[in-house]
């Protein structure tokens, strides 16, 4: 069973979250987060820097683009350069010099889906470091020591990670194992004052098991939830449905993110939904991915996406989105970034990803602006209607999820 | 076009092109360099990065060889190069080649020269030339000639003697074609000479060579404009330029940089012992090495009192970090301080020129040449 909770959980964790509207039909929130390195909009999406840089773009850049917060990964930073390095370097922000708010997840992900060799007991996650070899213990405690290290503004408690298509008793250990990492990452966060830590519901696909979760979950009196455990391989249809679950059980009061939800689409409905904070590494990659041997080249625009290597882009002569403020869309054609996709040049994926972000922020402050005015779910039917042809051909889990909480299509 | 000498000292020569670009309001000083482009881009650079750079030259550097493959498009595009790059204030000089990738020989003929593009080998005879350069519309092009003597060590008088009358062939063709198009008319035909007299009157560019030390030394004989495509090099190899020009730095500076130096100089003997990769024999003394394991920790700027947004905003530590996990960024951050210390060594040299201090210069650069 899950262990009581400790001493310091009773103490009231800070309220960092302001409720500035409601929509009146669904569960959409537009909030701000206040944060140490100030305050952040909400809904909100946090673009993935993972290394302590958003790919090819500066901080400059970033802050340009209005963002106020964004990702960066405990795992890859834990190992090179490592939490002794960043702690002398003024802590993250410091070393990548981010003036604005940080988020860092536990390790917990990429170690179970990136290191082969990996292997969970009670302690923690025992593996084995790609770069030297060594055989490390990522505990709750040791999770929780690195970030406060890196000092980012919201950390993530380990969770014991299990694919969402996964089943049978493992789901179950993982969720009540993650109730007691989250009490033993509670005791061991030496700076509640200067970084909020979040809890993250587990529970798999399995409505009685994330109802056991959220239930102790909020017992713990944390500063902010993450739903966990989805955006795998599991069907849309069982994915929104724990989603719902999740936001239906959370408090009104504090923030829910939702990890690793990112595509548009789903990005809308999550916000119907009752979600505030999103995070995904797909705006990024999809620019850049896997640099060396193929480049995607792909535009996030209102319809879908671009695949501007195609040759169908090799005399478009407007921007990749005629609607978009980013400087991409101000200084250059479909056409020149097709032919520069084709160079050996890097500032072509550069171009995209500044480009892709901005998609991603004006995305979420055009939700946030409709919900403010009251009008999100014309907003939803307009959004359903510029990617699908027609808000009637949007796919049928988003259909279903939207009328669970008050909002028909066509 | 007009060129403007204010003086000529020991053969170099300080001054201004004036009247420059399709309404002849632009000037350039010389002697100055080119923004070094691949594709129509400086490497690395989005619009907002290359303008976080101090000092960027009025003049951008294409290739021929990487735009030659878009030959179509431009054509449909009609409106010019620079303004399909996202360039349209600056001025442009297309190369026919690229200096930093060296060319197969043997494929120039008679009635053709070959540039090399990614996508592979596009032949151009004067015509098709022509025809691209009418579409490119560059303030200035580079006329098609025979440049191969130069890539070879043992030429034949025969062969020296083949390049010059296909080169001149050549440009009679172009100023032919030239005079029959009026779009063609707004550019200027830059001809190319392989040695011989040259007339005092003439501007002169200098192409493949871009080391500071051998800058110097063309300046010496006359040269005055150059291509920058050394920075990107040194950015290439996880780099950051380093060396001094401050021919006249205050004493403080002066005692500081030296017992810098001194330190640089004992680590380094001990590190090249240790990591002997492919790039490092390539390094030159104008240069740290960012992925050497000393700057792990160093919390310093690239150099001290660098006003590039890298110093202003990052560290060696930093770099070093983004060039041992792979990540763009450091090529970005290099590039945008590489490109600007250069174009610093260039605006020293016109001051050091103004002020009959070019020898200081000279003996601060050559003493920091390995």
């Amino acid at each position: 069973m899950a262990g009581a909770a400790t001493q310091a959980s009773l103490e009231s964790a800070p309220r960092i979250m302001r409720l500035v509207a409601e929509c009146s039909r669904s569960r959409a929130r537009a909030g701000e987060l206040w944060l140490p390195h100030g305050t952040v909009a909400t809904p909100v999406f946090m673009p993935v820097g993972t290394q302590a840089t958003m790919k090819g773009i500066t901080t400059e850049q970033l802050d340009a683009l209005g963002c106020r917060i964004c990702l960066g990964n405990t795992y890859h930073l834990g190992l090179r350069p490592g939490p002794e390095l960043i702690q002398k370097a003024n802590g993250l922000h410091g070393f990548m010099n981010w003036p604005h708010n940080l988020l860092t997840d536990s390790g917990g992900f990429q170690m179970v889906s990136l290191v082969s060799l990996s292997e969970v007991t009670e302690e923690g996650v025992r593996f084995r470091s790609p770069y030297d070899g060594n055989e490390t213990l990522l505990s709750p405690e040791k999770s929780v020591q690195i970030q406060n290290a890196l000092g980012s503004d919201i950390i993530m408690q380990l969770d014991d990670v299990v694919s969402s298509t996964v089943t049978g008793p493992r789901v179950e250990e993982a969720m009540y194992r993650s109730i007691r990492w989250l009490d033993r990452c509670i005791a061991a966060h030496q700076r509640p004052d200067k970084q909020n830590l979040f809890a993250i519901i587990q529970g798999g696909l399995d409505a009685d098991l994330r109802a056991t979760c959220l239930e102790e979950m909020t017992k713990r009196d944390v500063p902010g939830f993450a739903i966990g455990g989805l955006s795998g391989g599991e069907s849309k249809s069982q994915f929104w449905r724990m989603v719902a679950l999740s936001t239906s059980r959370l408090p009104k009061d504090k923030p829910r993110y939702l990890m690793g939800v990112g595509y548009a689409t789903d990005l809308v409905v999550c916000v119907a939904l009752g979600c505030d904070m999103f995070d995904c590494v797909f705006p990024t990659r999809t620019a850049v991915r896997l640099w060396q041997k193929e480049r995607f080249g792909s535009a996030l625009v209102p319809t879908g996406n671009l695949q501007l290597r195609k040759k169908v882009f090799e005399k478009d002569f407007g921007p990749i989105d005629p609607e978009c403020t980013c400087p991409t869309c101000q200084k250059h054609s479909r056409a020149f970034l097709h032919a520069l996709l084709h160079s050996d040049n890097t500032a072509a994926l550069h171009h995209l990803t500044v480009h892709n972000i901005a998609y991603q922020l004006q995305l979420m402050s055009a939700v946030r602006t409709s919900i403010v005015e009251k009008r999100f779910p014309d907003f939803v039917r307009d959004f359903m209607g510029a990617m699908y042809g027609d808000p009637t051909l949007c796919p049928t889990w988003a259909t279903d999820a939207l009328a669970s909480v008050g909002i028909t299509l066509g | 076009m007009k060129l403007s000498l204010t003086k000529v000292v020991n053969g170099c020569r300080l001054g201004k092109i004036k009247n420059l670009g399709k309404t002849g309001d632009h000037t350039m000083d010389i002697p100055g360099c080119l923004l070094y482009t691949k594709t129509g881009s400086a490497p690395h650079l989005t619009h907002h990065t290359l303008h976080n750079i101090h000092g960027v030259p009025a003049m951008a550097q294409l290739t021929l060889s990487s735009l030659a493959e878009h030959h179509e498009v431009l054509t449909e595009y009609k409106e010019g190069v620079g303004k399909f790059i996202g360039m349209p204030e600056s001025l442009l000089y297309c190369s026919l080649h690229d200096p930093v990738s060296p060319c197969p020989a043997g494929y120039v003929t008679n009635k053709s020269v070959s540039v090399w593009s990614v996508a592979g080998r596009v032949e151009m005879t004067v015509s098709k030339f022509m025809a691209i350069q009418k579409a490119l519309q560059p303030d200035w092009f580079q006329c098609l000639s025979d440049g191969e003597v130069s890539c070879k060590e043992a030429t034949s008088i025969k062969r020296v003697r083949k390049s010059v009358d296909r080169s001149l062939l050549f440009l009679d063709n172009c100023l032919r074609l030239q005079e029959e198009s009026e779009v063609l008319q707004k550019s200027v035909i830059i001809g190319v000479i392989e040695g011989g007299d040259v007339m005092e009157e003439r501007l002169r560019l200098i192409s493949g060579v871009s080391r500071p030390d051998e800058v110097l030394e063309c300046i010496e004989r006359g040269v005055d404009l150059f291509e920058s495509f050394f920075p990107y090099q040194v950015t290439e190899r996880g780099c950051a330029l380093t060396f001094s020009f401050d021919y006249q730095p205050n004493p403080e500076e002066t005692l500081l940089q030296q017992n810098g130096t001194q330190e640089e100089i004992k680590c380094m003997d001990q590190i090249k012992k240790i990591e002997t990769t492919g790039c490092n024999q390539e390094i030159t003394s104008f240069e740290i090495n960012l992925k050497e394991k000393k700057y792990q920790e160093d919390f310093n700027p690239l150099v001290r009192g660098c006003s590039c947004y890298c110093c202003k905003n990052h560290t060696r530590a930093y770099i070093h970090h983004l060039l041992v996990t792979n990540e763009l960024l450091a090529g970005v951050l290099l590039m945008m301080h590489n490109f600007e210390h250069y174009f610093g060594f260039f605006h020293y040299i016109r001051e050091a020129l103004k002020s009959d201090k070019l020898a200081q210069l000279k003996e601060l650069i050559h003493r920091q040449a390995s």
